[in-house]
C-alpha cells in the first residue's frame, strides 16, 4: 500500500451505531478492567502493609532517590508517546504535501523510539531494584511485604515490557506503511495507563511511610 | 462526540501544550519527593500526597489520554472500573482494619 493511500485510509472509518470506533471502545473497556486488576493488587498491598513479622522492612530497603529518577523517566515517556501520536496524526493529515507528511512521520517515529527507549530504561531501573532487594535478603516469600511488593511491581513491570514490545512493533510496521494514527493512539492509551498506575504505586508504596 | 470531532479538538493541543503539561507533572513529582525529606505530620502527609498523585493522574488521563476531548462513553468505561476498585479498596481496608483493630 502506498503512503498516500495509507494517509487516505487513516481518515476512513466504518460507520458504527455509536459513531465511535469499536477498537477504541474495546481499549477503554480493557483499561477499565485493568483498573480493577491493578486496584486489587494495590488493595492487597495496603491491607498487608506493616504486617510483616520478619524483615527486611520497606523503610530499610526502599531507595527513594533511585525510584524518583525511574518515575521521572516513565513520566517523560508519556510525553514522548503523545508527541509520537501527534506526529502520526499530522502526517496523516498532511494530504498531498508529501514533504510535510514525511517530515511529520519521521518525527512520529523518533518519538515512538524515544518512548520505547525510556520504557526500557524504566525496566532497567526496576531490574536493578529487584536485584538489590534480593541481595538484601528480600525474596518473594520472605515476608508479606516481599510477596505483595514483588507481585504488584512485577505485574506493572510486565505491563511496561508488553508496552515496549507493542511500541517497537508499531515502529517496525510503520516502515512498511501498515500503521495508522489509530494504531498509535491505542498503543498510547495503554502506555499512558501504565504510567498512571505507576503514579499511584509510587505514592502508596514508596512515599507514604508504613 | 464522534472520533472525527474528537480529533478536530485534539488538533488544538500543540507540542508546546504537551510540554507544559510535562513540566507541571515534573514539578508535582518534585513536590512529592520533597515531602519524603521534610518532616510533615502523617495526618497531613497522606492527604497531601494523595492530592498530588490525583493531580498527576488527572492531567495524564485528561490531556495525554485525551479523555477531556473524547467521548463520554470512554470516560464511562474507565471510571466505572476505577469506581469499583476504589469501593473495593475502601471496603477491604475497613474490613481488615476492624479485624486487626
Amino acid at each position: 500500500m502506498s503512503d498516500a493511500a495509507l494517509a487516505h485510509e487513516a481518515h476512513e472509518e466504518h460507520p458504527t451505531s455509536t459513531g465511535l470506533n469499536h477498537r477504541k471502545i474495546l481499549m477503554w473497556a480493557f483499561l477499565g478492567s485493568e483498573c480493577i486488576f491493578f486496584g486489587s493488587l494495590i488493595t492487597t498491598y495496603l491491607v498487608y502493609r506493616g504486617k510483616s513479622i520478619v524483615g527486611p522492612y520497606p523503610d530499610e530497603i526502599l531507595n527513594i532517590p533511585l525510584t524518583s529518577i525511574s518515575t521521572f523517566v516513565l513520566l517523560m515517556s508519556s510525553l514522548a508517546m503523545v508527541l509520537a501520536l501527534a506526529g502520526f496524526e499530522r502526517a496523516a493529515g498532511a494530504g498531498a504535501d508529501e514533504e510535510r507528511r514525511k517530515s511529520e512521520l519521521k518525527k512520529g517515529r523518533f518519538w515512538l523510539l524515544m518512548t520505547a527507549v525510556l520504557g526500557t530504561g524504566f525496566l532497567g531501573f526496576q531490574v536493578y531494584e529487584f536485584y538489590e532487594f534480593v541481595h538484601h535478603g528480600l525474596g518473594l516469600t520472605t515476608n508479606l511485604f516481599g510477596t505483595t511488593f514483588y507481585v504488584l511491581t512485577g505485574f506493572h513491570g510486565t505491563h511496561v515490557g508488553v508496552g515496549v514490545v507493542w511500541l517497537v512493533s508499531l515502529l517496525v510496521l510503520s516502515y512498511f506503511g501498515k500503521v495508522k494514527p489509530l494504531d498509535v493512539e491505542l498503543g498510547g492509551l495503554y502506555w499512558h495507563f501504565v504510567d498512571i498506575v505507576w503514579i499511584i504505586i509510587f505514592t502508596l508504596i514508596y512515599l507514604i511511610p508504613s | 462526540m464522534s472520533t472525527e470531532a474528537a480529533h478536530n479538538d485534539e488538533a488544538h493541543a500543540t507540542t508546546g501544550h504537551y510540554v507544559r503539561i510535562a513540566i507541571v507533572l515534573t514539578v508535582l513529582t518534585i513536590l512529592e519527593v520533597a515531602t519524603y525529606y521534610v518532616n510533615i505530620p502523617f495526618a497531613v502527609l497522606v492527604p497531601l500526597l494523595l492530592v498530588l498523585a490525583g493531580m498527576k493522574f488527572g492531567l495524564v488521563v485528561a490531556y495525554y489520554m485525551h479523555l477531556r476531548y473524547d467521548s463520554k462513553l470512554f470516560s464511562g468505561f474507565f471510571f466505572f472500573g476505577l469506581t469499583i476498585e476504589i469501593l473495593l479498596l475502601i471496603a477491604l481496608m475497613v474490613l481488615f482494619g476492624i479485624r486487626s483493630g
